[in-house]
C-alpha cells in the first residue's frame, strides 16, 4: 500500500497534453471560420433576394392591387385579388385530399406493420414497397406530377383544367412529404407510451388515437404546413392542371390562377415586371408569416404537453 | 472474486473469536490452578486479565455490527454473523465464571477445609477440553463434532453432583465452616455452568450450517436436584 | 413482529409447464409455479434470466413482439389467460414499468385515461375514480391542487406513483411491477415499497427486482430465476421470503443471495 502512495508524485504519462495543442486549435479555428462563412453567405443570399423583391415590388402594392382581379393584356392591368383566393382554395383542397391519405398511410406503416419490414410474405413486401416508393416520389420533380395530373385527371378523367385536377395532382405531390413527416413524428413517440396504454387494457386503435396521435401532432402539423408552403410555391404542376383563368373559381371544376402562376405569367407574357415583383413580395410575406405562425403555435403546443 | 473483502473481514472476526476462546481457556485453567495452590497473587492476575476478555468481546461485537450494517449479509452469512455475536457473548460469560473462581480463591484465603481438589481439577480439564473442541467445530462448521460434544456435559454434571455432596456433607459435619464452604459450592457451580455454555456454542454451530435451532442435551438447571 | 405462518391458501395465478420462445431462441424453460392472492411475490435473479419476460406473459404483453410464441398454460382465477381476449385480460392484470411513463397529458387526464377507454364518460364518476386512485397511490395530498398540471412535470418518484395510480384506476386484480423503483432515488424507493405493502390488501402484486434488499424488505414470497449456458431462464427455488433469505434450500440460491455470483 505504501508503495502505491509513493508513485503518485512521479509523472507517469506518455501523452503530453501540450504536444499538438496549438495545431489542433488552429485546425478548429479554420474549420469554424469556414462554417461561419458558409452560414453567413446563405443568409446573405436569402436576405438579398427578399430585399430586392420587396424593394422593387413595394411600389405597385396598394389596396387596389390587392382587391381587383387581373385584367389580362400585355400591360398586365389589374390586381391579384382572384389569385389570392384561388391559392387559398387550392391549398385547402390539396390538404383535404392529401392529409388523411398521408397520415393514414404513415399510421399504417408505423403502427401496424413496423415490425414486419424484415419479414417475408406479402405484408413485408408491401411495407417495403411503400417505403421505397415514398422515398422515390419525394425526389420527383413537380412537373412530372403535373404531366401525370394532366394525363390522368385533366384528359382521361375529363376533369379538364380545374381546381379538382390541380388539387388531386398537388395531393400526389405533397403526399410523400406528409407521409414522411408523419412517420417521423409517430416514430418519435416513445414506445413506452404505447406500452403504457396497452397495459391499461385499451385497444390498439384507442392507443393510436388517444395517445400516439396527440403526441405526434406537432410533427404532423409541421408536415402539413410544409406541404402548404409547397403548394403556394409551385408553378409547373399547376400550370398544366389548373389552367390560367384569372376569373374567380365558381366550383371545383373551375379553372383559376394561383399567385405563383400569376407571377410567372406576368413575367413571361406581359411587360408588367414590377407587378410580378409585387406579387412575389406578397408571396414572400405570406410564406414568412406562415412559418412564423407554425413556429409559434408548435412551441405553444409543445409547452402545453411537456409540462412547465 | 466475489466479496473478497467481505470474506476477509469474516475471517478476521473468526480469528478474533478463536483468540478470545483461548484467552478464556487460559483464564479457566489459571483460575483453577490458583484455587488449587491457594495462590492469591495469581488469582488477582486472573481477575485483572478478565478486562482484556471483556474488551475483546466488545471489539468483536462492534466488528460484527459494522459488517451487518455495511454488507447486508443474507442466508448463511447472516446466520454465521449472528452466531458469532452469541458465541462471543457466551465466551465472555465463561470468562466471568473464571473470574468468579478467582474471586472466591481470594475470599477463601488460607482457610482449612476439605476440598475435592481432584474432582474440581477434572471438571475444569474436561470443560476446557470441551470448549476447545467446540470452538474448532464452530470454525469448521463441523456438525458431527458439534453434536458429539454435549454428551460430555453429562460427565461434568456427574462430577458436579459428586463435589456438591462432598461439600454439603462437610458443611453438615462442621457447621462452622458453612460460610466458607458455600464459596466452594460457587466454584464448582461456575465450572458446571461453563460446560453448559459450551453446549450452547455447539447448538449455534448446528444452526449456522443447517439453519435449525436445536436444543441439545442437558438442562440448564443451576443445581441438579437429583441427589 | 412475527409473521403469521398460516396461509390463506388462495392462488391467483397458476403457471403450468410454461415455455417461451423468441423465434428459435428459448427464453423460459418449463416454469411451473403458483402465485398466491393478496400477497407480494418478488422475482429475483441475474440479468437476462427472463424475469421480465415471465411477468409480461401474465398480461400477454409479450405478444406485441411478433416472433414470440409460447407453450404451456397460465391460469388467472382458474381461467386460461390465452382463452380470454388480451384487451380484457389487461384490464384485470395491470402493469407498472421500470421507467415511469406518464402520458404527455394532465395528471387528471393520465388517470382518467384508462376508465375513459373502458367507457366511463360521466365526469363526476371520473373525478371520484381519480381521487380514489391518487389516494391509494399516496399521491393525492401532493397533487390535489394541481390536477391540471402536466404529468411530466412531477418528480421521478411522483411520476411512478402517478403510473401506479393510473394502473389502479382501471380496477385490476393483479398488479405487475417490473423493477418499479430502479430508476428512483432511495427515498422515493422506500415510499413505493410502503405503498406496495398497503396495496396488497386489495391486490395481488408480482414485482421483479434486481435489488435483493428490496425483495427481502418488501415481499412475502420470492421466486429465484436463473439461466445457464445451455438452458433458458428457469425457476430455481421459490418460497417464503423469510425462508429464502435466511435459509435457502438450493445452493445456487444461497450463492446468488450472498452475492457470490450474478
Amino acid at each position: 500500500m505504501i508503495k502505491d502512495i509513493a508513485m503518485i508524485g512521479k509523472k507517469s504519462t506518455v501523452i503530453d497534453p501540450t504536444r499538438n495543442l496549438r495545431q489542433r486549435k488552429l485546425t478548429q479555428n479554420i474549420a469554424f471560420t469556414f462554417i461561419w462563412l458558409a452560414g453567413l453567405l446563405a443568409v446573405a443570399a436569402l436576405l438579398f433576394i427578399i430585399y430586392y423583391v420587396i424593394k422593387n415590388g413595394m411600389q405597385v402594392i396598394d389596396l387596389e392591387f390587392l382587391t381587383t382581379r387581373p385584367a389580362g393584356g400585355v400591360s398586365g392591368k389589374g390586381g391579384i385579388s382572384t389569385t389570392i383566393v384561388t391559392t387559398i382554395y387550392l391549398v385547402i383542397l390539396t390538404i383535404t385530399i392529401a392529409a388523411p391519405l398521408g397520415i393514414g398511410t404513415a399510421i399504417y406503416m408505423v403502427e401496424y406493420t413496423s415490425d414486419l419490414s424484415g419479414k417475408k410474405g406479402f405484408l413485408g413486401w408491401l411495407v417495403n414497397t411503400i417505403r421505397t416508393s415514398v422515398e422515390v416520389l419525394a425526389g420527383v420533380p413537380s412537373i412530372i406530377f403535373g404531366l401525370f395530373g394532366f394525363a390522368v385527371f385533366v384528359s382521361y378523367l375529363k376533369l379538364k383544367f380545374s381546381l379538382l385536377s390541380a388539387g388531386l395532382s398537388g395531393a400526389c405531390l405533397v403526399l410523400p412529404l406528409i407521409i414522411r413527416t408523419t412517420e417521423e413524428a409517430l416514430l418519435t413517440v416513445p414506445k413506452s407510451y404505447r406500452e403504457g396504454s396497452l397495459a391499461l387494457g385499451t385497444t390498439k386503435w384507442q392507443m393510436i388515437f388517444d395517445v400516439v396521435l396527440p403526441s405526434a401532432i406537432p410533427g404532423i402539423i409541421t408536415g402539413i404546413v410544409l406541404s402548404v408552403g409547397r403548394v403556394i410555391a409551385e408553378t409547373a404542376i399547376f400550370w398544366v392542371t389548373l389552367g390560367g383563368s384569372y376569373r374567380l373559381p365558381q366550383n371545383l371544376l373551375s379553372s383559376g390562377r394561383t399567385m405563383a402562376l400569376h407571377v410567372y405569367m406576368l413575367a413571361s407574357e406581359t411587360r408588367a415586371f414590377e407587378k410580378a415583383l409585387g406579387t412575389s413580395a406578397i408571396l414572400i410575406v405570406v410564406i414568412i408569416a406562415l412559418n412564423l405562425a407554425i413556429n409559434i403555435s408548435s412551441r405553444q403546443f409543445a409547452k402545453k404537453f411537456s409540462g412547465k | 472474486m466475489a466479496r473478497e473483502l467481505f470474506e476477509k473481514k469474516i475471517k478476521q472476526i473468526q480469528d478474533e473469536i478463536l483468540l478470545l476462546g483461548s484467552m478464556v481457556e487460559q483464564a479457566a485453567l489459571d483460575s483453577v490452578t490458583a484455587f488449587k495452590n491457594r495462590d492469591i497473587e495469581s488469582a488477582k492476575v486472573v481477575i485483572e486479565d478478565d478486562q482484556n476478555i471483556n474488551d475483546k468481546r466488545f471489539a468483536i461485537e462492534n466488528a460484527i455490527l459494522i459488517l451487518l450494517a455495511t454488507q447486508q449479509p443474507l442466508a448463511h452469512d447472516l446466520r454465521l454473523l449472528a452466531a458469532m455475536l452469541l458465541v462471543a457473548n457466551e465466551l465472555e460469560r465463561m470468562g466471568d465464571y473464571a473470574k468468579g473462581i478467582a474471586n472466591n480463591t481470594i475470599r477463601l484465603g488460607i482457610v482449612d477445609l476439605p476440598i475435592p481438589y481432584r474432582d474440581i481439577e477434572k471438571m475444569s480439564e474436561l470443560a476446557v477440553s470441551m470448549l476447545h473442541r467446540s470452538l474448532s467445530a464452530f470454525m469448521k462448521e463441523d456438525i458431527k463434532q458439534a453434536v458429539a460434544i454435549p454428551a460430555e456435559d453429562d460427565q461434568v454434571d456427574e462430577l458436579f453432583n459428586k463435589c456438591y455432596r462432598t461439600i454439603v456433607s462437610g458443611m453438615i459435619a462442621n457447621p462452622a465452616t458453612i460460610d466458607d464452604a458455600s464459596l466452594l459450592l460457587w466454584v464448582v457451580h461456575n465450572l458446571e455452568r461453563l460446560a453448559d455454555r459450551v453446549v450452547n456454542i455447539c447448538e449455534r454451530t448446528v444452526f449456522i450450517k443447517s439453519g435449525e435451532m436445536l436444543e441439545m442435551s442437558g438442562s440448564d438447571d443451576e443445581i441438579d436436584l437429583e441427589m | 413482529m412475527i409473521e403469521n405462518n398460516t396461509e390463506n391458501g388462495k392462488i391467483k395465478i397458476s403457471v403450468s409447464d410454461f415455455n417461451l420462445f423468441y423465434g428459435k431462441f428459448q427464453a423460459l424453460d418449463n416454469i411451473t409455479i403458483d402465485i398466491p392472492a393478496n400477497r407480494i411475490t418478488s422475482i429475483i435473479g441475474p440479468s437476462g434470466c427472463g424475469k421480465s419476460t415471465f411477468i409480461r406473459s401474465f398480461n400477454r404483453m409479450n405478444e406485441l413482439i411478433p416472433s414470440v410464441h409460447t407453450e404451456g398454460k397460465i391460469f388467472l382465477d382458474g381461467r386460461n389467460i390465452f382463452d380470454i381476449d388480451a384487451v380484457e385480460l389487461r384490464k384485470q392484470v395491470g402493469m407498472v414499468f421500470q421507467r415511469p411513463n406518464p402520458f404527455p397529458k394532465t395528471i387528471f387526464e393520465n388517470i382518467a385515461f384508462g376508465p375513459r377507454a373502458h367507457g366511463i364518460r360521466d365526469h363526476r364518476i371520473l373525478e371520484e375514480i381519480v381521487e380514489k386512485s391518487l389516494r391509494q397511490a399516496v399521491l393525492w395530498d401532493e397533487v390535489k391542487d394541481s390536477l391540471t398540471k402536466s404529468g411530466l412535470a412531477l418528480s421521478g418518484g411522483q411520476q411512478q406513483r402517478l403510473c401506479i395510480a393510473r394502473a389502479l384506476a382501471v380496477e385490476p386484480e393483479v398488479i405487475l411491477m417490473d423493477e418499479p423503483a430502479s430508476a428512483l432515488d432511495p427515498i422515493a424507493t422506500l415510499k413505493i415499497e410502503e405503498l406496495i405493502q398497503q396495496l396488497k390488501e386489495k391486490y395481488t402484486i408480482v414485482i421483479v427486482t434486481h435489488n435483493m434488499q428490496q425483495a427481502a424488505r418488501a415481499s412475502d414470497y420470492t421466486l429465484f430465476f436463473n439461466m445457464a449456458e445451455n438452458r433458458a431462464g428457469y425457476l430455481v427455488e421459490s418460497g417464503k421470503t423469510t425462508d429464502i433469505f435466511t435459509n435457502p434450500k438450493n445452493e445456487l440460491t444461497e450463492q446468488y443471495i450472498s452475492g457470490r455470483f450474478g
